[in-house]
């Protein structure tokens, strides 16, 4: 089976998610950085207004913190995958549906 | 910039909302009666592709101690089309903040806005300006370094407009903005250089994928 360049882009995401992301710089981005250098950060650290299962890429079940990230990520991907391939068909099916 | 609960007030996060649910209404009802059956499983990986991407925060030269992650909006809509990029991004959206916590769940309608709406929709208006200017591979690069350089600080001067709106910063609007955009003026430079060896490497392996932009465009912002 020939490699078509989806497969390559969906290689490399799990490669980026799963290998670099436990790398990534820890520093705050720059809204965070503008947020705490402007006072204001506070503001957006109250409780969360919905519990998400994987705050902040991270499994609580895994203590390792570059593994957690690492299987966050992948998770992620395959999320991402799934969802989108899922609504693009729906997508595509009715368009085609649509011609005929 | 993905911006937490409790830094917008409630009319900017319902209004912010509001716009986002008709542009993505929109875009789903563009793109439904035309999606090529083809596109669905590239725009799925370029879903997974982005969500990766924005994982990665690197340091940004000049900046100490502060880091930015890249966007991918332009990056994706010069692969799929404009439409089809602003679901896609609206999408990482939604699983960052429903799943990850990354990014609010009121706000959502604000981040979509900023950083999957407008940042990718307005870079590639201006890469489709752009573009246009000379078929040369460098203007070509450089039309796609300035589209995505301006993606992040498009994102990011909306992001300072609804916090100012908001009341939220306790400095002048001068403060917020300076700090604001100088800092993503540097990082949209990675994002430019990111965005730019990107597409470099789609246009070497599959150059037809890019071939709906070298037909000459019949203009406006969805044209693919």
């Amino acid at each position: 089976m020939k490699l078509k360049l989806w497969h390559w882009i969906l290689f490399a995401a799990l490669l980026i998610a799963g290998a670099l992301s436990p790398f990534a710089s820890p520093f705050p981005d720059g809204l965070e950085h503008v947020a705490e250098a402007l006072h204001f950060a506070h503001r957006g650290e109250g409780p969360p207004l919905l519990k998400s299962p994987l705050p902040d890429y991270a499994l609580p079940f895994i203590h390792n913190e570059r593994v957690a990230t690492s299987l966050a990520g992948i998770l992620g991907v395959l999320t991402m995958f799934g969802l989108v391939y899922g609504l693009g068909r729906l997508l595509a099916s009715r368009g085609e549906a649509d011609d005929r | 910039m993905h911006i937490p609960d409790g830094l917008l007030s409630t009319p900017v996060w319902i209004a912010t909302d509001g716009v986002s649910v008709a542009a993505l209404g929109y875009s789903l009802k563009r793109v439904n009666k035309r999606l090529d059956p083809v596109k669905v499983p590239l725009m799925a990986v370029m879903a997974a592709f982005v969500f990766a991407a924005q994982m990665i925060n690197i340091p940004i030269p000049g900046l100490p101690k502060v880091s930015g992650h890249p966007l991918g909006g332009l990056l994706t809509a010069v692969l799929l089309g404009p439409l089809e990029a602003t679901l896609v991004m609206a999408a990482v959206f939604v699983v960052q903040a429903l799943l990850f916590q990354d990014g609010g769940i009121v706000v959502m309608g604000a981040n979509i806005l900023n950083m999957g709406l407008a940042a990718t929709l307005g870079a590639y208006a201006v890469y489709a300006c752009l573009r246009r200017l000379s078929a040369s591979p460098f203007v070509q690069s450089a039309a796609v370094f300035v589209a995505a350089w301006f993606s992040v600080f498009l994102g990011a001067t909306l992001t300072a407009t609804e916090l100012w709106l908001s009341g939220t910063v306790p400095m002048s609007p001068a403060v917020l903005f300076g700090a604001m955009l100088t800092i993503h003026a540097l990082i949209g430079i990675a994002e430019g250089v990111v965005t730019v060896a990107a597409v470099r490497v789609i246009a070497g392996s599959r150059p037809d994928l890019l071939s709906h932009l070298a037909r000459p465009a019949p203009g406006g912002a969805d044209t693919p």
